[in-house]
């Protein structure tokens, strides 16, 4: 357990923050995070903020991913012939 | 790119490590010739699904060195939710005024005659949800129904449905329920170790039940039965380096390798709510029977949410499918592919028992896995 | 889309714009006058005036060819009578039925289009058959078939002939479409998976997941939003421009919707009988995609699209045509996603990008969001 993915708030209503990542956008429920701020990167669990996670890691970790998808879009080896 | 390398770099560190750590007096052959004992091998036990999830998809035994083993224990909530509970989420369904909403994990896990799955098929009112929060959502909205959550999972979820049942209460909801079927750690791992079955080294504990709650509820490990743990995250260095952290420990101890989401504390504000709703019961695990403590029930001020006090089902007795060896499965006493019906009469497509129905069970992770040259 | 929202339920955060349409039409149709032209009824399906009415102003007016307005039972199609014929039927029942990026008439049509290219034909007609809800939106059903006639124009190929269906109001979801297709194989050879062998190199047009989860999102139960949209497209010209250049050597073609890629791959080696290597690297997943697949457990390799194509091609010819493809915007993120092997006959090995091994199955049932 559990299924769980970094993502950056981005608004806050309330206790009920607009979170996303890579184009993706929720919302996230933080009463369990009551410090949390716009800004901040929280690790989202079933439509709920867990921690808030330290910032650097978080972008660092999205750094790895955004690769990844650089890495198929860009030069992809023609077969050898 | 970085990531690969990365991967490569703590793969070589880890053989290196276990190389070792092998030669040192956690071989039961210390103190004789070395060149007759055979090698130590490490057995380490992961107990979250996740975990299982994240080794098969991205081939991890594959980069391990042999000395290292990696054995599946009971973290699977879905696995581990014993069949009587799920013929009562079963029975609930079937009342004609009532909702049953639950996390997509539970839809195809067989109950003793049936699954989510083919009720709604033959008229249950089942919803997939992905938040508790929804569920609430659908109550608010849906006064003429009587909305039940079926609520599985550990330490990471039981506090998002604790938020949920305050909500509604703040709401003034008197048709949102749950049934907990919710379960906590550290029983488990208790019993696993007294059962004495799998010879553990360690444990890779679960990364996101510890953001809630932090390291103390695993310090008993290394306390009383000398064996430690690493909190891992989830990609696959994050598993290698606890691995290796393992494999490093001189001594027995509670160690985080996933330092960016989780710190020794834990969640407290997390961890307050779970206990404002939720006090420890017994609750029975597949494969382990009744483990005291080991399950979260509502508190007595939240008894008109609570699913299995509103409503008296009948469920008979429950019927655990024929031959099924889940219950050593989760125990790590049997490897899946040595179970019987394996790959044989139970696959994910015509799946026996829940570990082979659930995608990060441990029998359909090992399925997924097979060795492609078979 | 869905014209007035029923607020009689208050905060309507599920069921999408199918599901608002319905509550809305339910709560109008107490009031309406009895021969309100605006709404479907059961009338409009019985055959008579108010059906021959409804063909010439709404279908007619927006299909728009000779062939149609002759309105005859059956169309008459003229055909080079030493062609092989491609013949294939599907039926739409997507929920909701407008969703970023298309609707259910761009599906149907573009997806009708796809399976006649991948027998390599050259789309000649095709014929859409409706089942309609009594009350739907006359509005509603214009867009639909404007949908249709311009992703249709796109490729071009005509709708022919067709039928229409009333059913009382809560059944049919709205409107299901069944679209059937003929066309005209342009290719001498047998595109086959039994034509595919040892070292072929496999081409994977695009993203893949993309329709999958703008259709999950815009369904509204999960609550996201996705910076993304259907990929939904007829891609007969992509396939020809890889036709034209690869020849004979373009021997499979397949196109990953429901079940995913990693469906098409799984029965690939198990029809052929061979064994398929893929680079997971290779594979290109939008971020979106894979933030959305994180979140909700998903596995892109098994998620749906309406838009693309895998294709298996010799060894000789298969850089020239992933440059056909990119040359294209449809294609422009073709890739050569693996091969074809000898070894482990009937299986998908799947490359991590650690460079480790394992086996890729095709998905098992519904796709279930997970917490685990």
């Amino acid at each position: 357990m559990c299924l769980a993915i970094p993502m950056r708030i981005t608004s806050v209503a309330g206790t009920l923050a607009t979170i996303e990542t890579g184009g993706l956008t929720q919302r996230a429920s933080l009463v369990l995070v009551p410090d949390a701020q716009v800004g901040d990167y929280v690790l989202v669990h079933a439509g709920y903020a867990l921690t808030v996670l330290d910032e650097q890691d978080a972008e660092e970790r999205m750094q790895l991913f955004a690769e990844m998808d650089e890495l198929s879009a860009g030069e992809d080896d023609a077969p050898e012939d | 790119m970085r990531q690969k390398t990365e991967v490569a770099r703590l793969a070589a560190e880890l053989a290196s490590a276990v190389e070792l750590a092998s030669a040192v007096e956690r071989s039961p052959t210390a103190g004789r010739s070395s060149a007759a004992a055979p090698p130590y091998r490490f057995t380490f036990m992961e107990v979250c699904g996740t975990h299982t999830m994240a080794i098969s998809r991205f081939g991890l035994r594959e980069l391990l060195p042999t000395a290292v083993r990696l054995v599946s224990g009971p973290g699977c909530p879905v696995c581990v939710t014993a069949t009587g509970d799920l013929d009562v989420a079963v029975a609930l369904a079937r009342l004609p005024h009532v909702t049953l909403t639950t996390f997509g994990d539970l839809v195809r896990v067989p109950a003793s005659r049936t699954t989510l799955a083919a009720e709604r098929a033959a008229g249950a009112d089942v919803r997939v949800v992905y938040s508790p929060a929804d569920a609430v959502e659908l109550a608010a909205q849906e006064r003429e129904r009587e909305v039940v959550f079926a609520g599985i999972g550990f330490e990471t979820t039981a506090p998002t449905v604790a938020a949920a049942v305050l909500e509604a209460q703040a709401r003034g909801l008197v048709n949102f329920a749950v049934l907990s079927l919710h379960k906590t750690m550290p029983g488990a791992l208790r019993a696993l170790l007294d059962l004495g079955e799998v010879g553990i080294d360690g444990f890779i504990l679960p990364g996101h039940v510890s953001v809630v709650t932090g390291t103390a509820i695993y310090e008993f490990l290394a306390g009383e039965y000398g064996v430690g743990g690493v909190i891992a995250g989830f990609e696959a260095d994050d598993v290698l380096q606890a691995l290796l952290m393992l494999t490093r420990q001189r001594q027995p101890a509670i160690e985080i390798a996933y330092t960016r989401a989780v710190r020794p504390e834990g969640n407290p504000v997390a961890r307050e709510l779970m206990d404002a709703v939720f006090e420890p019961c017994d609750a029975t695990w597949r494969g382990l029977g009744s483990i005291p403590g080991s399950g979260l029930r509502l508190r007595d001020e939240f008894a008109r949410y609570d699913a299995s006090r509103r409503w008296q089902v009948e469920t008979g007795e429950p019927t655990e499918p024929r031959g099924c060896a889940c219950g050593d499965v989760l125990r790590g006493a049997l490897d899946p592919a040595d179970c019987p019906l394996f790959a044989g009469a139970c696959t994910p497509e015509s799946p026996v028992g829940p570990c082979m129905v659930s995608s990060e069970g441990s029998c359909a992770a090992r399925y997924r896995y097979r060795d492609v040259d078979d | 889309m869905g014209k007035g929202r029923d607020t009689s339920k208050g905060r309507d955060t599920s069921g999408g714009p199918g599901g608002r349409e319905r509550a809305a039409t339910r709560a109008r149709a107490v009031t309406s006058p009895p021969q309100d032209t605006e709404r479907i009824l059961l009338g409009h399906g019985s055959g008579g005036k108010l059906y021959r009415d409804l063909v010439r102003d709404v279908f007619v007016a927006a299909f728009a060819n000779p062939v149609l307005e002759r309105l005859d039972d059956a169309a008459a199609l003229a055909a080079a009578s030493s062609s092989r014929i491609a013949f294939t039927t599907d039926a739409h029942v997507v929920q909701p039925l407008r969703f970023p990026g298309g609707d259910i008439g761009r599906l149907a049509v573009a997806g009708t289009v796809n399976d006649l290219a991948t027998a390599g034909a050259r789309p000649l007609a095709l014929s859409a058959a409706f089942v309609i809800e009594e009350g739907f939106a006359m509005d509603e059903l214009r867009a639909v078939c404007a949908s249709m006639a311009q992703t249709a124009r796109e490729v071009p190929v005509p709708i022919v002939t067709g039928d229409t269906k009333v059913v009382q109001r809560g059944a049919a979801d709205g409107l299901y479409i069944t679209t059937t297709g003929v066309g005209e194989i342009v290719v001498a050879h047998d595109l086959s998976a039994t034509a595919v062998r040892e070292g072929d190199q496999l081409l994977l047009t695009g993203t893949v997941g993309d329709h999958a989860l703008a259709v999950l999102a815009a369904r509204g139960d999960f609550h996201f939003g996705v910076a993304l949209q259907s990929d939904c497209a007829p891609l007969w010209g992509l396939v020809e421009a890889a036709i034209a250049v690869g020849g004979d050597a373009v021997r499979f073609l397949r196109d990953p919707t429901r079940g995913g890629l990693a469906t098409v791959l799984a029965e690939l080696a198990e029809s052929a009988g061979v064994g398929v290597e893929a680079d997971e690297e290779a594979i290109p997943v939008s971020d979106a995609v894979r933030a959305a697949c994180e979140l909700l457990g998903y596995d892109p390799l098994s998620l749906a699209n309406e838009g693309k194509m895998v294709l298996a091609v010799g060894p000789e010819r298969a850089g020239e045509v992933l440059g056909a493809l990119r040359g294209r915007p449809e294609g422009a993120r073709a890739a050569r996603i693996g091969e074809v092997t000898a070894s482990h006959p009937g299986r998908v090995a799947l490359r991590t990008r650690f460079g480790t091994r394992r086996v890729l199955d095709m998905p098992v049932g519904e796709l279930l969001p997970r917490i685990c």
